[in-house]
């Protein structure tokens, strides 16, 4: 015996993408939602976002060396994290709102239960709640230098006309990243080109809310109400960057199709029965959390075993 | 008799329907590595050194020894007999004298009792008894000339094939399938075979078919071979129960249960058995041994082994003496160009990793893989973010992500009510997570523990 090679257990072979790669084209993914975002609402814009991803990053930064565990700042995960709860602020807001909101999605909502993989709500989304319900004055002020007045939703739910065509586009206030449609959607054709997603959660998802818009709001199929709500607020943003995420989505084929319908009823009641004229950031987290009872009832059935065999 | 198949065939042939591919859900596109030794035909490669014959090269029982050390042996002879009904004889390869009968180290890294055989040079080889026509034959003539000769599932598992041929009713058996899918990357034996040797092939595959009169016979072919079907499609097209079926490319089209579902659109589970739905399913390389066996009446003795990799000088395929040492087979490949990093056994989806080469070529070994990198050391694991990649290529349509954890946290009950022994080990997986987690070793490493203890 010369020298000994290397074992392992099969396959012995690995495909060549990593969790950083899915990342990384996420972040990508979201340049041209954040790229219009500075261009529709200024400078500002772009230093809230550069501070709040800052500022997730190094928490997980600083938490891993604290703890003593592996520094993961590589895989990307945190800069998502960062950039999405970024594109979910309004651009009045002061840059500690995006440093306070950054330690809360990486520290509370990803590090404490885990890290990577283990939270069970998405981090962004948790802290735009945790900040909506803390300093709601701050994140409910929409007035900047490029726009006054009312978010599209909002003067649309008080029975005003708003343009869509503006709306598509990205022309209207609202949140830095969820003002503009095209934008978002290059983004999300991107990912779906890429496979990082596919299209059975927001499909799903912008397909039954659009039906229970149609049959429960009261304003029946109407072209323009329908439109409006799908290009206005978060709903694009939430449906593809958001509701997407592989962490806090079921795994199980079935149960992302569940989910998505969950996602548009809980939308559509929150839009349109709820106090505000938003709803998405609320349906999503509370998506996450029935996650675990959808992936019970969707598990799948093994290859080549009967419908409802025991053993 | 065959009017069923008559009509099967002829309808297809009538309205040249060129179905649509067939395949199963699931599966993934490795890199194929098929160009290194494709074209290379296969090479006669003779033993230098000792011949080693572990008792255990096969599913079920081992061998029982009936030569002791000393003993003269001839090429052909049988040294030792099937320990069981499920178990197989082993033939020496060689003439020679008995050397040892030890423990000694095989692909999976156990020691095996085996017997080692000092090879004279002379291939002095015993004088086969005269076949008779296969059609005086009885059925349970055909099986026992099978079962002599100790013809196993060469693909990889090696299940004794008499065993898969005796099965209660031959009459309900409705498809008797060659897997010629040879799925794994890199192997291109199966390919030369039946590029070189079609008509063993289709001989061997109507012996089967002799045994079940209902039976209609499928080559099941990869279409990255697309001249192998060509090839097989012309040899058969006189043959009324026979057909060419032309498999989507992906792996793991070759595995028994998908093979099953693509041909035949019928599904079993890790309870049942081919024969449960109306079918029986041989490698390439088995049914040219059940030629052999019925109409030569030679045993088991060689196999065609790839020798592959970018480590390796000269890519090649060999007819290798079974007993061979491994040293031997890359010498005959040229060496190596470059230092090896990773030497396997098989292919690289469900071969063994081996840590030397001092191991001997057994019935079930297809290929030898010397890589110049190692991908899977390169990668290190780290945590899952749920993807649900795995999910949509596990062939077995279980959730590799949720029984790896349940599997490393030791919940043997919550793994086995998860369907965790559907898991039939293809590494689909493993290759696919972007997280490198090691999805197949840990539910591999549990369903050994459970299977395990069953058998107490």
């Amino acid at each position: 015996m010369s020298e000994l090679k290397k074992v392992s257990s099969n396959p012995h072979v690995r495909a060549k993408i990593t969790t950083s790669h899915i990342m990384l084209a996420v972040v990508i993914a979201l340049l041209p939602t954040g790229i219009y975002g500075i261009f529709n609402f200024g400078f500002k814009a772009a230093v809230l976002i550069l501070v709040t991803v800052a500022s997730t990053v190094l928490t997980e930064l600083v938490y891993e060396i604290a703890m003593k565990k592996k520094v993961t700042i590589g895989d990307f995960s945190a800069v998502v994290t960062g950039l999405l709860l970024a594109l979910n602020l309004p651009v009045s807001a002061p840059w500690w709102i995006g440093v306070i909101g950054g330690i809360f999605a990486i520290l509370v909502v990803k590090m404490l239960f885990g890290g990577l993989g283990q939270n069970f709500m998405n981090p962004a989304l948790a802290a735009r709640c945790f900040l909506l319900i803390s300093f709601t004055g701050i994140m409910t002020n929409f007035e900047c230098d490029a726009y006054t007045g009312a978010t599209p939703l909002a003067v649309l739910k008080s029975g005003e006309t708003v343009n869509v065509f503006d709306m598509v586009l990205g022309r209207c206030n609202g949140t830095i990243g969820e003002t503009s449609m095209a934008a978002i959607l290059v983004g999300a054709i991107f990912l779906l080109l890429l496979g990082v997603i596919d299209l059975r959660v927001p499909g799903t998802y912008i397909v039954s809310f659009v039906i229970f818009l149609g049959l429960f709001s009261g304003n029946g199929f109407d072209m323009h109400y329908i439109s409006a709500h799908l290009a206005g607020g978060g709903l694009m943003l939430g449906a593809f960057f958001m509701a997407t995420d592989y962490v806090t989505r079921p795994i199980t084929v079935k149960g992302q199709y569940l989910y998505g319908i969950l996602l548009g009823f809980l939308t559509f009641v929150f839009r349109v029965y709820g106090p505000s004229a938003e709803g998405v950031s609320y349906a999503i987290i509370i998506g996450n959390l029935l996650v675990p009872l959808i992936e019970k009832v969707t598990r799948p059935r093994a290859f080549g075993k009967k419908r409802g065999a025991k053993k | 008799m065959c009017q069923k198949g008559n009509n099967w065939h002829e309808r297809r042939e009538r309205y040249g329907i060129e179905m649509a591919k067939s395949t199963f859900v699931g599966g993934v596109h490795p890199y194929e590595g098929k160009e290194l030794s494709k074209d290379k035909p296969i090479k006669d490669v003779l033993p230098k050194g000792d011949l080693v014959y572990p008792l255990s090269q096969h599913i079920g029982a081992p061998a029982v020894p009936i030569v002791a050390k000393g003993d003269r042996v001839l090429r052909g002879q049988k040294i030792a007999e099937a320990g069981g009904f499920v178990s197989a004889p082993i033939y020496a390869s060689v003439s020679g004298t008995v050397k040892a009968i030890e423990p000694r180290r095989v692909v999976t890294g156990d020691l095996i009792m085996s017997i080692v055989i000092e090879n004279d040079g002379q291939y002095e080889e015993v004088v086969y008894p005269a076949a008779k026509p296969l059609e005086e034959m009885t059925r349970e003539e055909i099986i026992e000339c099978v079962k002599e000769a100790g013809v196993v599932g060469m693909g990889g598992a090696g299940f004794p094939t008499h065993v898969k041929l005796s099965v209660k009713n031959p009459e309900k058996i409705d498809y008797v399938i060659a897997n010629c899918a040879e799925c794994e990357p890199y192997l291109t034996s199966d390919y030369r075979r039946m590029m070189e040797e079609p008509e063993k092939l289709i001989e061997g595959l109507k012996v089967s078919l002799a045994l079940f009169p209902n039976a209609k016979g499928i080559l099941a072919v990869e279409d990255n071979k697309e001249d192998c079907i060509a090839l097989l499609k012309e040899k058969t097209i006189d043959e009324k129960r026979i057909v060419v079926t032309r498999l989507k490319t992906k792996y793991p089209q070759g595995a028994e249960r998908q093979l099953i579902y693509a041909t035949t659109k019928r599904k079993i589970n890790s309870t049942m058995l081919p024969a449960d739905v109306g079918c029986v399913v041989n490698n390439v390389d088995s049914i040219v041994a059940i030629y052999n066996a019925v109409y030569h009446r030679k045993p088991l003795m060689e196999r065609i082994v790839t020798i592959t990799g970018d480590a390796i000088r000269n890519p090649q395929n060999m007819r290798v003496h079974i007993g061979t040492n491994y040293h031997e087979l890359i010498e005959a490949a040229g060496g190596f160009k470059e230092e090896p990093v990773k030497i396997i056994s098989g292919g690289p989806m469900m071969g063994f990793g081996v840590f030397e080469l001092d191991l001997p070529t057994t019935k079930t070994a297809s290929a030898l893989l010397c890589l110049t990198k190692d991908e899977v050391s390169e990668m290190e694991p780290s945590a899952c973010i749920n993807c649900g990649r795995c999910l949509e290529v596990c062939p077995g349509r279980v959730m590799p992500s949720k029984l790896a954890t349940l599997a490393e946290k030791h919940k043997e009950e919550e793994f086995i009510a998860n369907d965790g022994m559907e898991c039939c080990e293809c590494g689909c997986c493993s290759y696919v997570c972007p997280a490198k987690r090691h999805l197949t070793q840990s539910i591999k490493s549990m369903r050994k523990t459970v299977l395990s203890k069953r058998k107490k």
